[in-house]
């Protein structure tokens, strides 16, 4: 398209404000889709990966301030839909092609302190403003995001909303609330690869990474529904994933059922992010709702035994009670920096979890060991 | 715990304290500067906090790691294998720490380890296993040793001679670069497009290391590096890349360079630093190291490039960038200490194993000074010439990169608005210079678009795009000339980094106007704190930064507290480096003693001022008086001290006073008294103190005619201004009018001075504090070269060793009736000439000068200390002459760096060109010279071969007796044409060499190589600037082949004598 990746459209910029419900009003100015929107404002201090971070469906329904305040820098890669949608047929499907993690963009709004419109990278031909147009999601530039960060930082994740002058202002609404889980998960099943280890992934709002680092491990990956019943899961498989995905787990009342019933037939599981914390539930232990949650791409985590210390790429805003554990259990992971639980492990080798994304994207790797030991051990 | 563990204090009686030396990196030179003080102080805090005993190995007396209360035990010595052997003799270390001081301790470590002096005495090298330095450091090895684990390098070969390089080449394929193991700063190295290119390269190259390194030209592919630490149990965190603007092809020394990328992907990020983890897990480093990588553009397809198993300069940089302090991690690491054991020191809660997020970039702009060196070429490349640095903060790249352009001082404004000549760069874009940025703006404004210069530089579109928008903005200043800028056009001019200046400048306003339209439009920057957790976490940090990109400050405005505000040197430049850190640093520590809070602004990342681990509060700001202001109505100090930071802050002064921010000490009108060569002259004439005869002229017949009254040769000079900028000597008219052409284009602004140039004249200086016009102290030095030698370049000695106790009293005389006629109150330094027992006064600085550190440290009472308390009013006694009178001597010696600016005539002369300096004691003159030369790089002549090149009769005629006593201490001598008779009619036989043109052997070229001749002695015959003489050709192939030269007559002599006495 662009020679050079270099978009320069002149666009008049419209004033917009961010409205947290604690009254704090931060000016900015839109340039994505200008109309409203409303949900929960959290911040990322992840340096890279806008486009991986907005379609990672755990951010649904989250207003995501970017702290690093140059965003847009690279652009976004072009993406025909036909080319990149799983099939529906029972053949093999391909996963999505990085960067994006998922075929929309999750979160409901962007926050940044300064957009670049003009963008310059070989695989981009795109701006990241005009992707957001594309996908209805307002976003603002010019706001002081250290403030609104610390802001968030005292008071916990507030309810926001980004209005676009002239467009009506939506009232605040907590996505917690909603079961997120059940608007990201995939409503049939996906099938990817033809040949090798069979496991299931329960998707509840599933980073597309997952499936293509199972892939390159010669794993086949069949993706089902949040709310597939324990039949179904258990099916032809060598063991089953729990996806990460977006929310309060206890939303996710019917998967963990479907994990409870999974650790009576003794199926092997590794749950991330979202299904750590589902896994956990299963496992009798409590969860709750951190004041800010942990997102960004340097969470520290110390691996119990071995005391090495791992560079861990986070977005969740609940948490495992490591105390709560029961017999049989232990924590696997434990934050270096706040001490809160980063995974855990059952005695029997059968069931594991992590609270970091090992598929990274975006964020550092060096944690796919953890993929390449359950594959290990179920195979 | 650790240090035990690893064996500390293995007997040695020292109630089990493990005792470590560290060796530092000598003096500042180009390739190797102030960063290694920083890193290195700071590894000494972080080794005593263990309890561990520091002996510290640095001959740099200007530096703060060398200042008493630091390291246990301080060794003024030179960074050489055969002193520091002496030092572990004696001390019966347990361990070295040899990656603190740069290339220099690195190289020392290594010799060290060969020679087997480390093994003989039990010595273990602390962090990075020595295997690690050696495979790094040599480029064929690291090389093969990465292929192995498949990563991937540029296609390359090493080569240890002509023939077998070249075919190399061949197989390659042109064009190719070429380049050198164990140097720093890419000497030796660069592309060449064919053979001949190829060919001029290697004989350099070979020159100055076993072998060289033949590779892939990857010019125009985007440079990064990261910086990366491991720990003994293999934990890995990458604290910091960096993208350089620049692309392959300009030294990352030479880039501007910014923090973190801004170009790459969340993919590419991430590859590059699991790359970066294979390599060093590969290398098995313990510490810190930093790695440099090539990307692709188009591609993405990538190479590794080097790696430095160091401390270095980019790992300073990255510490100011993010708050994480690489030194002092890589200090724990090297004592046995893993990460996640230790605190992250910004809030001391969370781990020290984590990587830093930025809510903010960083630009780093490299600060030349190549017009100081004569016949210098104008063009950067892959080896570093550039010999500073400063580092800028914002919350855009525009705003960042024009606070930068501004923290280069020099009247730059910014990125536009300037009014230097920017032709030369505009011509060849293509051809990096110090000026192609600039260049790069205007060309955007005359219309070349983002992709035409991305074509033809390969920086990257969107910096060049950040660059464009910056000129849209001024555009748009222009546009509203009429009207004035409105609210909005200041938010968005500010926002891209515009000072008032620049927008005064581009709608035709005052600065001072639009100050006021910026108030009352409510516009005012932000303080933001670098927290290395991007607010994630609450810090007490008191690091700090201003932007426009904000809407509340981070700190509340602080209650009325005793703050005093202590303004930085700013970039190091020839003429202003080190030393005035090390005097803002103790008198931060002497406010601070005093029971104030300093605060100190500073944009300088290779400096300790800003290390936020020095306990004030540190702004990493601009010096322009503008930000000045801005600072100071959020802190609302008492007022400033502005006398320690060099010329830089001195030149506030006034303007400070004037906009009622009181300026502690001396009162900014007589600074100004001082300053101005009329009231300085006037106030000499009134109080019968001697001076030079001199003009202020504005056109060359009035030059003509006073040259002609007083005499040639005479100074041509402008005023204000360090380091003797564009200062020349002219020995006749012709000289006289080159000069004036030379002097009217450094600086149109400021007449232009000539004086009487004394010849002859001894040269000498008094530092001097003191407290309302009486005197606290006064410390005379004096130089050894004759007056006509830089006093920053000259070597200077203290206490003074040959000069009439009568001279000595009359300088103290003229120092107190300066002092008591100025009515000082804090530093300053007079520079005297002494000629035939009278003594004359050439210049007064109202303020801190280069020897500070030096005579204090020489004498043991610090001038800075009683200097700031002075200042701020406390009562001081004076410190009585008996203190100041010493029964040992210290030698102050200049660095150079003439070997890596191709081209520059390495010869002494009125304009300063050193680098650095060192400082070393001994019992007498002659030992105390020797190692400061040596310190300095100066090899002491083994086999005893000397060239001898002596200008004029009257210069052969002095020399006679020094020739006799060379051969007399059984010297070879080889002599030019004139020399070589005259020395033949005085009976001193010798060996004629014969110039080029002559064709005869044996020939200077022949000759002029290492290891044929070990000294060469040339002394120029005039001062004008003769480029291309016979003379010049000699003192560069001297340079560019690391043979010691001496191109001052006072200093050969000094030599031969010091050679004979030991
Ligand atoms: N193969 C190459 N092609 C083009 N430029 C190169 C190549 N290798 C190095 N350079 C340039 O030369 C500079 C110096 O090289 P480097 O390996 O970093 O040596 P130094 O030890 O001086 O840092 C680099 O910063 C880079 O810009
Ligand atoms: N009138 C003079 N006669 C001889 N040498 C001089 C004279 N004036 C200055 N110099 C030499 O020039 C050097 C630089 O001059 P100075 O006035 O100190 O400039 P700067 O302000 O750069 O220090 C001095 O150190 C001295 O060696
Ligand atoms: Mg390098
Ligand atoms: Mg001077």
């Amino acid at each position: 398209m662009r020679p050079h990746g270099i978009r320069s459209r002149p666009r008049t910029a419209t004033p917009g404000r961010l409205v947290l419900e604690d009254g704090a009003i931060f000016p900015g100015v839109s340039f994505g889709a200008e109309e409203s929107a409303a949900g929960e404002t959290v911040f990322t201090t992840g340096m890279v990966g806008y486009p991986e971070a907005l379609t990672d469906p755990s951010y649904r329904g989250q207003i995501l301030t970017f702290t690093y305040p140059s965003i847009g820098n690279y652009g976004v890669p072009a993406w025909s839909a036909q080319r990149t949608r799983p099939s529906r047929s029972e053949s093999a499907g391909e996963p999505i092609p990085r960067p994006r993690e998922s075929e929309r963009i999750q979160a409901a709004g962007l926050i940044c302190s300064s957009y670049s419109e003009n963008f310059s990278h070989h695989t981009a031909d795109m701006s990241l403003g005009y992707w957001l147009r594309e996908q209805k999601i307002p976003a603002l530039t010019g706001v002081d995001t250290r403030a609104l960060t610390k802001r968030i930082r005292i008071h916990g994740a507030l309810l926001g909303r980004i209005e676009i002058d002239g467009k009506v202002a939506p009232r605040f609404l907590d996505p917690n609330r909603r079961n997120l889980v059940a608007e990201v998960s995939t409503r049939q099943v996906l099938r990817y690869g033809r040949r090798g280890l069979p496991l299931t992934m329960i998707d509840c709002g599933r980073k597309n990474n997952q499936v293509r680092m199972l892939l390159e491990r010669g794993a086949r990956v069949t993706v089902i529904p949040w709310d597939s019943d324990v039949g179904q899961v258990a099916r032809d498989c060598a063991g089953v994933i729990l996806s990460n995905g977006p929310g309060d787990p206890r939303m996710a009342a019917t998967t963990v059922e479907t994990v409870r019933a999974l650790i009576r037939r003794r199926v092997p599981i590794l749950g991330i992010c979202l299904g750590h914390q589902i896994l956990a539930l299963a496992a009798g232990a409590s969860t709750s709702k951190m004041k800010f949650g942990h997102r960004s791409h340097n969470q520290p985590c110390v691996e119990t035994g071995t005391g090495r210390c791992y560079q861990t790429s986070q977005n969740h805003g609940f948490s495992v009670d490591g105390h709560s554990l029961q017999r049989g259990w232990t924590e696997w992971f434990v934050n270096a920096n706040d001490g809160s639980n980063e995974g855990i492990r059952h005695r029997s080798g059968l069931w594991r979890s992590v609270q970091f994304h090992p598929e990274a994207a975006p964020g550092p790797g060096g944690t796919a060991w953890i993929l390449d030991q359950f594959l290990e051990a179920i195979r | 715990m650790a240090t035990r563990r690893k064996g500390a204090g293995s007997g040695n009686g020292r109630d089990g304290r493990m005792r470590v030396i560290l060796l530092g990196s000598g003096a500042l030179k180009i390739g190797e500067a102030g960063e290694f003080d920083y890193s290195g102080s700071q590894a000494i805090k972080a080794l005593k906090e263990d309890g561990v005993e520091v002996w510290l190995i640095n001959p740099n007396i200007a530096t703060i790691q060398t200042s008493p209360g630091l390291a246990d035990r301080i060794f003024l010595l030179p960074v050489e294998p055969r002193f520091v052997a002496k030092v572990i003799a004696n001390g019966r270390p347990d361990g070295i720490l040899i990656s603190f001081g740069g290339q220099t301790a690195l190289n020392c470590g290594l010799q060290l380890h060969r020679k087997g002096v480390l093994k003989r005495y039990g010595v273990r090298i602390l962090g990075s296993p020595i295997s690690a330095v050696e495979k790094t450091e040599n480029r064929a090895t690291f090389a093969r040793e990465v292929r192995r684990i498949g990563l991937k390098v540029p296609r390359s070969g090493a080569a240890r001679d002509l023939p077998s390089a070249l075919r190399l080449a061949r197989s390659i394929g042109y064009p190719v670069m070429a380049r050198t193991g164990f140097t720093l700063g890419g000497k030796g190295s660069g592309i060449a497009a064919g053979e001949t290119d190829l060919r001029r390269l290697l004989v350099e190259a070979l020159s100055s290391s076993p072998q060289v390194l033949i590779e892939e030209d990857l010019t125009g592919w985007k440079e990064l590096e990261y910086e990366v630490v491991r720990d003994r149990a293999d934990n890995c965190i990458s604290v910091c890349n960096m993208e350089n603007v620049d692309a392959m092809g300009v030294h990352t020394g030479e880039s501007i360079v910014v923090a973190p990328s801004q170009t790459l992907t969340d993919e590419e990020y991430f590859f590059l630093r699991d790359v970066a983890f294979q390599v060093i897990r590969h290398f098995q480093i313990v510490g810190e190291c930093n790695i440099q990588f090539a990307i692709h553009p188009k591609t993405g397809d990538y190479r590794i490039i080097e790696v430095n198993a160091r401390l270095s300069r980019s790992s300073a940089l990255a510490s100011k960038a993010t708050g994480y302090p690489l030194a002092r991690i890589a200090a724990k690491l090297a004592l046995g200490h893993i990460l996640p054991d230790l605190k992250n020191s910004m809030n001391e809660t969370t781990t020290a194993c984590f990587e830093p997020a930025l809510d903010y970039l960083v630009v780093k702009m490299p600060k030349w000074d190549l017009e100081k060196f004569q016949g210098a070429s104008h063009f950067i490349g892959s080896e570093m010439k550039s010999v500073g640095e400063v580092m800028s903060i914002g919350r855009s790249f525009e705003e960042a990169l024009q606070k930068g352009c501004r923290m280069l001082g020099d009247g730059i404004r910014g990125l536009v608005g300037n009014d230097f000549n920017i032709s030369q760069s505009l011509k060849d874009l293509s051809r990096p210079t110090p000026r192609r940025v600039f260049a790069l703006a205007e060309a955007l404004a005359r219309g070349r678009t983002v992709e035409a210069l991305h074509r033809k530089t390969g920086i990257d579109p969107w910096f060049l795009d950040k660059m464009a928008r910056i000129v849209a903005v001024r555009d748009a200043l222009r546009a509203a000339r009429r009207r004035g800028p409105d609210p909005a056009l200041l938010r968005r001019a500010k926002e891209h980094g515009f000072s008032d200046e620049q927008i005064g400048l581009e709608t035709r306003r005052g600065a001072a106007e639009i100050a006021r339209r910026r108030a009352s439009a409510g516009l005012r920057p932000v303080v933001k704190q670098i927290d290395t957790l991007a607010a994630e976490w609450p810090v007490r940090t008191n690091y700090l930064y201003l932007t426009y990109h904000g809407q509340e400050d981070d700190i509340a405005p602080p209650a009325a507290g005793r703050r005093v505000m202590i303004l930085g040197s700013g970039a190091y430049r020839i003429g202003s480096s080190v030393e005035f850190d090390w005097c803002c640093v103790s008198a931060a520590a002497a406010v601070r003693r005093m029971g104030y809070e300093p605060i100190v602004v500073n944009c300088n990342p290779e400096t300790v001022s800003t290390d936020y681990d020095m306990g004030h509060t540190i702004y990493f700001e601009e010096l322009t008086f503008e930000r000045i202001q801005d600072i100071w109505r959020k802190e609302a100090p008492l007022g400033i001290l502005l006398a320690f930071g060099g010329q830089i802050p001195n030149n506030h002064a006034l303007a400070c006073a004037r906009a009622g921010m009181p300026v502690f000490g001396t009162h900014p009108r007589d600074i100004d008294r001082a300053e101005d060569r009329h009231k300085f002259s006037t106030l000499l004439d009134r109080m019968r103190i001697p001076q030079p005869p001199w003009v202020e002229v504005t056109s060359r017949r009035e030059a003509r005619k006073f040259s002609h009254r007083v005499g040639f040769p005479v100074l041509v000079r402008p005023s204000y201004v360090l380091s003797g900028a564009a200062m020349r000597i002219a020995s006749d008219p012709v000289g006289l009018d080159s000069a004036l052409r030379g002097a009217a284009e450094v600086s149109r602004s400021h007449p232009v001075v000539v004086s009487k140039f004394i010849e002859g004249a001894k040269e000498l200086e008094a530092d001097a504090v003191a407290s309302q016009g009486a005197v606290l102290a006064v410390a005379v030095t004096e130089h050894v070269e004759n007056a006509g030698v830089h006093s920053g370049d000259a070597t200077v000695v203290f206490p003074p060793q040959k000069i009439y106790l009568e001279t000595v009293k009359r300088i103290r005389e003229i120092t107190a009736a300066l002092a008591r006629g100025l009515n000082i109150t804090g530093p300053f330094n007079v520079q005297f000439l002494a000629i035939d027992n009278e003594v004359m006064v050439i210049e007064c600085n109202l303020r801190a000068s280069r020897s500070f550190p030096f005579i204090s440290k020489v004498s043991g009472v610090d001038f800075v200390d009683l200097a700031t308390r002075a200042m701020m009013g406390a009562e001081v006694e004076a410190v009585p002459e008996s203190l100041l009178d010493l029964d040992h001597v210290g030698v102050k010696a200049p660095q150079f760096s003439f070997s890596r600016i191709k081209g520059a005539d390495p010869a002494l002369r009125v304009e300063m060109a050193s680098t650095g300096e060192v400082g070393c004691l001994g019992e007498d003159l002659p030992e105390a010279f020797l190692k400061a030369i040596i310190a300095a790089g100066f090899r002491l002549p083994e086999r005893r071969h000397v060239l001898l090149s002596i200008g004029t009769l009257k210069a052969k005629t002095r020399f006679l007796p020094q020739a006799r006593a060379l051969r007399d201490l059984g010297f070879t001598l080889y002599a030019t044409r004139h020399t070589s008779r005259f020395l033949e009619e005085n009976g001193i036989g010798n060996i004629r060499l014969y110039k080029i043109h002559e064709r005869r052997q044996p020939s200077l070229l022949d000759y002029i190589v290492p290891d044929r001749l070990d000294l060469i002695i040339n002394i120029p015959a005039g001062y004008d600037r003769r480029e291309l003489t016979d003379g010049y050709i000699i003192r560069r192939r001297a340079a560019d082949f690391g043979i010691p030269l001496i191109t001052n007559a006072q200093l050969a002599e000094l030599l031969i004598k010091s050679i004979g006495m030991k």
